[in-house]
């Protein structure tokens, strides 16, 4: 008997709604494309609504010594100059025209006393340079953002899952969903979809991410021929919660450290002084009080190292734990509320008003009042800068109608991304795919949908239900998460990657055989049965690029390779998936950066 | 590391669907420090693996995972379990003022649908002369407070206009008072919905119990700051017998 499913008609669909999908879906319908989004949550609820710290743009609003230039060349150095040139470029130039139009629609960001938007430290950021709202940034972005969306016609469908994109032969045809509440399938028939769909935190056990970050788009692109790019790069977010057991990897902001919050081991030690890599320290503090000065705006002072680069933040806090002198839960301190040493007794009130949720989270999460005690953190996996392979103009994927921004199109943030830079991403590529989306989709005809494709692919859908007694698909996905997390981690070896590569293919094969009981109304059971095959196919993604990246870069390190090898700074792996279903991998050098813009690198070196 | 101490409890989660439904006992045994929504999911995975509830970060942000709880409207993720009675068992049931969907599920799309209807912010015309506003952090710091709503419904879910009266055609309910007055006082907002809040969204239902202040897992002071301020602004302007009498004269 055939599936039965609902049928809808558009010109651009989005599939996601966090910062990425909703700005691609203003554009798109600002320029007059028939425009649906589909998202596997509430409105309002994606992973953007939970970025803390703001969004980067060199505004110049607290020191005009700040330029698209100098933002470009820390996000270059920052990616370890893996980044694709161009788009780190037109991100540089565009953030602060997309700040400003949020402000327009209604976004109200911090102040500096001359009434202009106020802008924060962050970690990798020459100068202050985040806009933002307290510790609570997403939260102020997603709704100004949603309640502009609504009033521009656009079609949301909340909570329906992508499964399978949908082709007309080369080119994209739309998308088969499915409603969680009532467990029917919606057909989308498009002329371009944009993927919007965020990360793949959910392959790890500790995580900053929600159950929705399964990689789905990520796997959507790849099972319909585009190239993934950059897979290697995970990028694990030094300071997540590591007490009580069950928020372990729940996020700490890097607010905290910008505010002056400092990193100590047991011995209350401050280690983050004992090794700072050799290009950044000319912009490193040399002592905390240099530090301290920075922290409250004195420009003649450096950047304290707990400010250094996630991926090297993370690696000395990993250190620190391995070598025995973490904290009592596995994790090291960090402490914000040391500066009462400096500000006396205003600094409890400093601290509540500019990091407000993190004096909540703590609080009522583990007890812990963070304006007179420390805080134990430890690293989360938090974002990954791999992704869709796109062209940095369009956002276009090898797939012609097939577009990707955010957090799931690779190539702005390279081997490693800044804070502050994902929210602007969002913004800049966002509105960029819904433009050529909606031009791309006006060049073009209504595509033909394949009924057998559709029939096929419902088919898989509803297998679960067919089969008795196989495996429980929440045990398979924690597997995996162990997994991952154990051999293919912050450090990484050949020796473990091989046995992952094993473990994922042998996790594969069980898969095959999940079975799901209940029926297709709003079942948890089934959606998570769904989203292994996509996390199994990051996940192998990601093991096969770490494997071939013989050297230690970025989010990527290899115990076994701990040195940059030149070499390998010439070109990012792409994966692609080949006539014959298996996964390939392949160098791509990277396009030769025009003279100015390696002028402008030299020049902020 | 600190051996974690485990708890045995007893989850009396609420199961069923639009038709037909009841308690469901659970055993559990919970680590430390675990809040009510872990728990779930403890039963999702190991007992029950199609129970429906929602959720997404897990840190009382985006405000997806409201249920009652021991028969108290909160956040399951930011909901101790240590910090309820040790020897009862935690009843867990879906929102009550909305249609039910799946076990823990409730439709709340009635609220989105209200939320389209609220006349949208309207800026005056910038200040520099770049296409900017200029801002005291003062005036912004005022609307803040309402800006903080995580849309988790709870106010919804305990005023009684809307769980007892069903007053839903006719009554917004706190949350869009809180949305409207965050428009209403943002520094640039030129639009005007004072009219609609009396004559539409029926301000005047509210009889400012603070049942909704008092469960806003955000701290909003949802009636002394949001509504009777409204209040207030809507008597003004159509109670206030010289105002409108030079309405009647003048337009309004
Ligand atoms: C706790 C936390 C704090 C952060 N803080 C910051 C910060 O301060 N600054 C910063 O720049 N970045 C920050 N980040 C990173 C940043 O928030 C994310 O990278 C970014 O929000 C991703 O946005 P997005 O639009 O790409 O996707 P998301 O916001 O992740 O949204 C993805 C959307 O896709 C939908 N989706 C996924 N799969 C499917 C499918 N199969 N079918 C249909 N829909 C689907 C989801 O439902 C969702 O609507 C933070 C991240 C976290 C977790
Ligand atoms: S104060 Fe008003 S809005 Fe709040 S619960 Fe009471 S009646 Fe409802
Ligand atoms: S006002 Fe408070 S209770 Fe109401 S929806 Fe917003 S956060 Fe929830
Ligand atoms: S899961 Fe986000 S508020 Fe509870």
């Amino acid at each position: 008997m055939a599936h039965g499913y609902e049928r809808h008609d558009c010109e651009v669909l989005v599939i996601g709604a966090g910062g990425a999908g909703l700005r691609a879906a203003i554009e798109a319908s600002a320029a007059g494309a028939r425009t649906a989004v589909v998202m596997k949550s509430l409105l309002g609820k994606a992973h953007t609504v939970m970025a803390e710290g703001g969004m980067a743009a060199a505004l110049a609003h607290v020191d005009d010594r700040d330029s698209w230039k100098v933002h470009f060349a820390d996000t270059m150095r920052g990616g370890q100059y893996l980044n694709q040139w161009r788009m780190a470029e037109i991100h540089a130039k565009e953030a602060p025209e997309r700040v400003r139009e949020l402000e327009a629609w209604g976004a109200l960001f911090d102040r500096t006393a001359d009434g202009r938007i106020l802008q924060r430290n962050f970690g990798g950021h020459r100068y202050p340079r985040l806009a933002h709202v307290g510790d609570r940034t997403g939260l102020e972005m997603i709704r100004t953002l949603q309640d502009h969306g609504v009033h521009q016609g656009i079609d949301f469908h909340m909570e329906t899952t992508a499964f399978r994109l949908l082709k007309d032969g080369e080119r994209i045809a739309g998308a088969l969903c499915y409603e969680r509440e009532r467990g029917r399938f919606v057909v989308f028939r498009a002329r371009a979809v944009v993927l919007a769909t965020g990360g793949i935190g959910r392959a790890y056990r500790i995580t900053s991410n929600s159950w929705e970050y399964t990689g789905d788009g990520h796997a959507l692109a790849y099972h319909a021929g585009a190239s993934l790019m950059d897979m290697e790069f995970v990028q694990f977010h030094p300071t997540g919660m590591v007490w009580p057991p069950s928020v372990r990897g729940v996020l700490v902001t890097e607010g905290v450290r910008g505010e002056g919050g400092v990193l100590r081991n047991r011995d209350g030690h401050r280690f983050m002084f004992d090794d700072i890599p050799e290009n950044y320290r000319n912009q490193t503090a040399t002592d905390p009080d240099e530090g301290w000065r920075y922290v409250i705006g004195d420009k003649n002072a450096r950047r304290p190292p707990e400010l250094l680069t996630r991926d090297h933040v993370a690696r000395c806090i990993n250190r620190e734990i391995k070598a025995g002198r973490g904290s009592p839960h596995g994790g090291v301190y960090l402490d914000i509320a040391w500066i009462r040493e400096k500000l006396g007794d205003a600094a409890r009130e400093h601290i509540r008003r500019k990091l407000p949720s993190m004096y909540h989270q703590f609080k009522q999460l583990a007890g812990i009042d963070i304006t007179v005690e420390p805080m134990e953190v430890g690293p989360t996996v938090h974002y990954i800068m791999g992704g869709v392979r796109v062209d940095p103009e369009t956002q276009m994927s090898d797939v012609p109608g097939l577009f990707a921004a955010g957090e799931v199109a690779a190539g702005l943030h390279g081997a490693n991304r800044l804070g502050g830079n994902s929210l602007s991403d969002l913004l800049v590529f966002g509105r960029r795919a819904g433009l050529y989306a909606a031009q791309y989709a006006r060049s073009v005809s209504d595509p033909t949908l394949d009924e057998d494709d559709i029939q096929r692919a419902a088919a898989e859908a509803l297998a679960p239900f067919e089969r008795d007694g196989g495996e429980n698909p929440y045990a398979l996905q924690r597997e995996l998460q162990d997994l991952m997390q154990d051999l293919v981690g912050i450090v990484r070896t050949e020796a473990e990657l091989l046995r992952a590569l094993e473990g994922i293919a042998r996790l594969r094969e069980r898969a095959r055989n999940v079975s799901v009981g209940g029926n297709r109304e709003y079942n948890p059971g089934w959606h998570t049965a769904l989203d292994l095959e996509p996390l199994l196919t990051v996940s192998e993604a990601i093991t096969r690029a770490a494997l071939e990246r013989k050297e230690s870069r970025g989010g990527h390190f290899r115990d076994d390779y701990p040195n940059k090898d030149p070499q390998y700074g010439a070109f990012n792996l792409v994966v692609r998936k080949a006539a014959d279903g298996t996964m390939q991998l392949e160098r791509r050098p990277l396009a030769p950066m025009p003279e100015e813009l390696t002028r402008i690198i030299e020049e902020q070196k | 590391m600190t051996a974690h101490p485990t708890r045995r409890v007893t989850l009396r989660i609420w199961r069923g669907d639009r038709n037909d439904g009841r308690f469901v006992d659970y055993v559990a045994d919970v680590d430390e420090g675990m809040v009510v929504l872990d728990a779930v999911h403890l039963v999702q995975a190991t007992q029950a693996p199609d129970l429906a509830v929602r959720w997404n970060c897990k840190a009382g942000k985006c405000g997806s995972c409201s249920a009652e709880v021991n028969g108290m409207p909160r956040l399951m993720c930011m909901t101790r379990i240590d910090q309820l009675p040790a020897d009862e068992p935690i009843t867990v049931e879906p929102m009550a003022a909305f249609p039910l969907v799946r076990d823990l599920v409730t439709d709340v799309r009635w609220n989105y649908e209200v939320k389209k209807k609220i006349r949208p912010f309207r800026p005056r015309k910038p200040d520099a002369a770049d296409g900017t506003w200029r801002m005291d952090q003062e005036d912004v710091d005022r609307v803040q407070e309402f800006r903080k709503c995580i849309e988790c419904f709870l106010c919804q879910n305990v005023c009684h206009v809307l769980r007892d009266h069903d007053k839903h055609a006719e009554f917004i309910g706190p949350r869009f008072f809180v949305y409207a007055a965050a428009l209403e006082m943002h520094p640039l907002d030129t639009e005007d919905r004072l009219a609609d809040l009396r004559h539409r969204d029926g301000i005047g239902y509210c009889n400012i119990t603070k049942c909704c202040t008092v469960v806003c897992p955000e701290h909003i002071t949802i009636t002394d700051n949001a509504i009777i301020p409204l209040k207030e602004r809507v008597a003004d302007r159509f109670y206030d017998p010289i105002r409108r009498a030079l309405r009647v004269l003048f337009g309004d």
